[in-house]
């Protein structure tokens, strides 16, 4: 693995050596790397491109880490990584794509993750997209995630997409069973003439389940972002959806949130607000001593972090 | 020491201008100040014109002999002014933790932070990772904004009414912390507020009513004096129909 393979891997993974646990590392479409543990097996799918990961019931405390990276200019790809996490599970996934692109051509991920959560099982998944090079080539990632929770499971998703990818259109599905929950919580930042959009759907279709669902997004330069927010309550149900932006340059922010009620004893909620940096924010950290500059630079790494 | 020379301060309203501040002339070179009046009289408008976040119509502000007037505010800042806002600013993100090191200028060890944070009453234990938003109280918010002016400090604090917003227990522990500083801080402690037990410790009294300085002094020559300003006046007569 060379310098800028490396470099990619701490970026979306903070991965600065080979890590503990099962992993499997995805570089330029081939294997570049893979451990599975008793507990923990990565099987190459057959039909298609992309791995299955299967997590043995009662498996508790362990990781995988399965990264993926570009440094090919012009390489494009489609993956399917499909989770099979078992009953009474508590584990930790670390997914996350890089691309590096000193290139003309346009370098492309499309990922889809399907996470079939049993029974009382808990999951913490961490991606981050990161995008890089000198190139004029572009950079897109379009991951998808979708996430059918049987009941009583759990599943915290973090997400984040700071720097360097041109174009991305996210989805992310759920469907929860019985006292399931889903935590979302997605940070975003675009700039230049870069396009994020954001595409969340859940499905609470089991009494006592409940999704919590938060964005946080800084559109800078001349970019743009969309967020789109469904929720159904389809039993009696708590959903709760918030896209907080902060709009800057010539940038634009679009929120559009949809909340549906099947059964009268779904609480949804939905709360949205898109604006500037307040001018008394930037005023009271300019009173600590710090310039204009240094004071908008605080408050976004305050609210993306 | 803080002089402002001739100081004024207009705003447009539709075709006509109005004077908020008229030619103030003032020196402060006390320990303890409190600027006090009626509502709308413009203390805070001088407080904000002594930290730079408004610009004075005409006049000059000298800190230390130094002519800060054309200085702006991280610039005024830096020469060592820190100012308390009346209504504390909320942060989506940002942690106390992380406004006390900025306001200190430097990485905080924890246990800095907490010698901070107890000056004020507050347990840093308990707020050190809380985001500064609507989930703190009035009182917390303004001890945190209390805190983060000792952590700076700088050789003229300026304090924009401490007690507006807050409860009657919290303004009373809050005295304390006021005159814990008063015994601790060194520099000049410029405080705007309406209440008598600040009054009480103060060295000095300014008295600003309707754009003036109607007087400077002991708390004994001042206030005779704020009870007969028409504002006062316009009080008492409302509270008796």
């Amino acid at each position: 693995m060379d310098k800028i393979q490396k470099d990619l891997l701490k970026q979306v993974a903070d991965l600065h050596k080979i890590p503990a646990g099962a992993y499997n590392i995805r570089a330029n479409g081939k294997m570049a790397g893979r451990n599975t543990t008793a507990n923990i097996d990565i099987v190459a799918k057959e039909d298609k491109q992309g791995i299955d990961i299967i997590i043995k019931p009662g498996t508790k405390n362990e990781s995988v880490h399965i990264p993926v990276i570009l440094s090919e200019s012009g390489y494009q790809e489609m993956v399917y990584n499909d989770f099979y996490i078992g009953e009474d599970c508590d584990v930790t996934i670390i997914a996350g794509c890089g691309i590096h692109n000193c290139g003309v051509d346009t370098s492309k991920h499309d990922g889809i993750h399907t996470f079939y959560v049993g029974k009382n099982a808990r999951v913490r998944y961490v991606e981050k997209h990161y995008g890089e090079g000198d190139g004029n080539g572009e950079n897109i990632m379009n991951p998808m995630t979708v996430v059918y929770c049987e009941e009583n499971a759990h599943l915290e998703m973090e997400t984040t997409q700071i720097k360097g990818i041109d174009s991305t259109n996210r989805i992310t599905k759920g469907e929860l069973k019985a006292g399931a929950s889903l935590e979302v919580h997605e940070k975003i930042m675009t700039h230049g003439r870069q396009y994020a959009r954001t595409e969340f759907e859940v499905d609470l279709n089991g009494e006592n389940c409940s999704a919590n669902v938060i964005s946080r997004s800084v559109s800078r330069g001349s970019s743009k972002q969309e967020f789109f927010s469904k929720i159904n309550g389809n039993a009696a149900c708590a959903g709760h959806s918030e896209c907080d932006a902060i709009i800057m340059d010539n940038s634009c922010v679009t929120a559009s949130p949809q909340l549906t009620a099947n059964h009268i004893d779904a609480g949804l909620i939905h709360e949205a607000a898109i604006g500037k940096i307040a001018g008394e924010q930037l005023i009271k950290l300019m009173t600590l001593g710090l310039t204009e500059q240094e004071a908008e630079q605080q408050i976004i790494n305050g609210f993306l972090k | 020491m803080l002089e402002l020379r001739n100081i004024s301060y207009e705003v447009e309203e539709g075709q006509e201008s109005r004077e908020i501040l008229k030619h103030i002339n003032l020196v402060i070179d006390d320990h303890f100040v409190a600027i006090t009046g009626p509502n709308g009289g413009g203390k805070s408008t001088l407080a904000k014109l002594i930290a730079g976040i408004l610009k004075p119509s005409e006049g000059q502000i000298l800190l230390d002999g130094v002519d800060i007037t054309g200085m702006d505010i991280t610039e005024r800042a830096r020469q060592g002014i820190s100012y308390a806002f009346q209504q504390p600013v909320h942060f989506k993100g940002l942690t106390v933790k992380d406004l006390i090191s900025l306001a200190a200028g430097r990485t905080m060890m924890v246990s800095e932070i907490c010698d901070v944070l107890s000056e004020v009453g507050l347990c840093a234990k308990e707020y050190i990772d809380r985001e500064i938003n609507g989930s703190l109280s009035g009182g917390e918010l303004k001890r945190i904004e209390i805190a983060m002016i000792t952590a700076r400090g700088t050789k003229l604090s300026i304090f924009d009414e401490p007690e507006a917003g807050i409860d009657l227990w919290s303004f009373k522990s809050l005295i304390r912390v006021f005159e814990k500083m008063r015994e601790e801080i060194n520099g000049t402690i410029l405080i705007i507020s309406h209440q008598e037990r600040i009054l009480n410790v103060a060295d000095k009294i300014v008295l600003v009513t309707d754009g003036t300085i109607a007087a400077v002094g002991s708390k004994e020559e001042v206030m005779p004096k704020l009870w007969l300003t028409e504002a006062a006046c316009r009080t008492l007569m409302e509270k008796a129909e």
